[in-house]
């Protein structure tokens, strides 16, 4: 076991996969997924829609229980928590979704300041303060006060960012964080996610947003048909000469997307 | 011949209906509430109670918009007292027995119409209040309940108009509301045109102050989002 090693605390992955198994409706979603998320590390999944990448998102923080295979939280099994351990837990574990998710009858401030107060047992102001700061974080200070219904979907996004920061998380996963944006809203949330991972943050984020995402990476995880099927940095999946399916699906997308199917590796 | 209607109106009826008024409030406003509360309480409990809760709370409901009203008043009336629970049956005056059918039957009305509002409610959002460490009670009663009953307080405030309406059966139990009063009127004076047309008038008013005081929760409660399209 990983104890057996000399012990060097900050060697212990903040997350952890162990052949992570998962079967809906008669298909095998996940089929043995393993990982190491090290800490302050941004971890990158592609691969075509039913791959997976949603799922094994989902799995991570038990939104939606694995069938087997273990889930390690900095260094601690979630397998058999119990329903109030996983709420401690899931607290660790900032969760950006693609269609955002705000509270729709909640303004930004209170989107932020709900969870402080019902989950953390914060005071008003105190919580207050905290999601005033976040939101700042985010630039929407100014929008603390609109709802939902009268912000922009970049602009709730960056809400529903502020909203998982404002729990300190230990590591954040983002499924498809900018897929439901417009093209011009993505680059707002981009800006924010890069912010964070050069604030250090510990990340999984599946996305389409390939050259982005090269530049942030310290790792790809390429998956289809529920495996991890290839896994390296951007530069050697993408790099000149690679014969990789990363590559190749990349090719793809930038294709679709008007982009150079150079211009990823370029921005290495 | 008789006196003329507004004579008759000043003298007779409208004192007599104003004391069934104050009666017919006493029903309506306890028996709304009542229902309200059943309603919301069974409403989450159909759809986010664990399965034999369900199960029960569907029964409730099935029984209680199964059978006639007539028959639910009866039975808390007049049956009641018959069935002993340790020695002592209960008997309820006539008012109490009035506000538990009402309130009761009421309930399991409404509980549908929060049922349908909290299923409306996509399940992005509970996910998403998980994600944040709530539990799932927590995320029902503040992120899921709050956006369903906006979107039921429609359906609620429809039910409540109709309450205002079957209250008018509390008569049947000797409980001297509106209707019953009325009754009592049109007997005495054979004046049956008069008394039950001018009934329908108070009922309306009735109705229509309630729907004036529904839409005023509603705007207390709408946000963006959750609001009646202007116009």
């Amino acid at each position: 076991m990983a104890d057996s090693r000399i012990s060097a605390p900050d060697r212990t992955p903040i997350l952890e996969a162990r052949s992570l198994v998962k079967t809906l409706g008669g298909n095998r979603v996940l089929d043995a997924v393993s990982f190491q998320l090290p800490r302050g590390q941004v971890k990158v999944l592609i691969g075509p829609s039913g791959a997976g990448k949603s799922t094994l998102l989902q799995c991570l923080n038990f939104l939606m229980p694995p069938d087997s295979g273990q889930i390690l939280l900095d260094g601690r099994e979630v397998n058999g928590a119990s329903k109030k351990e996983l709420c401690a837990l899931r607290q660790q574990v900032g969760m950006i979704f693609q269609d955002f998710n705000l509270f729709d009858h909640l303004s930004a401030l209170d989107n932020v300041r709900v969870a402080l107060i019902k989950v953390k047992g914060m005071g008003k102001l105190e919580a207050t303060e905290r999601a005033v700061a976040e939101l700042k974080r985010v630039g929407l200070a100014d929008r603390a006060a609109n709802y939902p219904a009268n912000l922009s979907g970049g602009q709730k996004q960056r809400v529903a960012i502020a909203r998982a920061l404002a729990m300190d998380p230990k590591v954040m996963l983002l499924d498809e964080p900018t897929s439901a944006l417009d093209p011009e809203l993505i680059g707002e949330v981009l800006a924010v996610i890069r912010d964070l991972a050069q604030g250090g943050m510990t990340m999984i984020m599946a996305t389409h947003q390939i050259s982005f995402s090269a530049s942030l990476a310290d790792e790809f995880l390429f998956m289809d048909k529920g495996r991890v099927v290839e896994q390296g940095s951007p530069a050697d999946l993408l790099g000149k000469g690679s014969a990789s399916r990363t590559q190749a699906f990349c090719a793809k997308i930038s294709e679709l997307t008007g982009e150079a199917p150079e211009a990823a590796e370029c921005r290495l | 011949m008789s006196t003329p209607y507004l004579e008759f109106l000043r003298a007779e009826l409208a004192p007599g209906l104003l004391e069934g008024l104050w009666i017919s409030v006493l029903v309506i406003v306890p028996s709304a509430l009542l229902g309200a509360l059943i309603g919301v309480v069974a409403g989450v409990l159909r759809v986010y109670g664990p399965r034999p809760v369900r199960v029960l709370t569907n029964g409730y409901v099935s029984l209680f918009r199964g059978t006639p009203l007539v028959v639910q008043v009866f039975f808390w009336y007049f049956a009641l007292p018959y069935i002993h629970f340790g020695g002592t049956g209960i008997v309820l005056d006539p008012l109490e027995a009035a506000i538990l059918s009402f309130g009761l039957c009421s309930g399991a009305y409404q509980s549908e119409y929060i049922r349908g509002g909290l299923l409306s409610i996509k399940r992005g959002q509970i996910r998403a209040a998980l994600a944040l460490g709530m539990t799932t009670r927590q995320a029902v009663l503040s992120v899921v309940l709050p956006q369903a009953f906006r979107r039921a307080l429609p359906g609620c405030g429809n039910e409540i108009i109709y309450l205002i309406k079957y209250s008018s059966l509390a008569s049947i139990i000797t409980v001297n509301e509106l209707t019953g009063t009325a009754t009592t009127i049109a007997k005495n004076t054979w004046r049956n045109i008069e008394v039950f047309c001018t009934l329908g008038v108070y009922y309306l008013v009735l109705v229509t102050v309630a729907a004036w005081l529904l839409r005023l929760a509603e705007d207390a409660l709408s946000v963006p989002g959750f609001e009646r399209p202007s116009n």
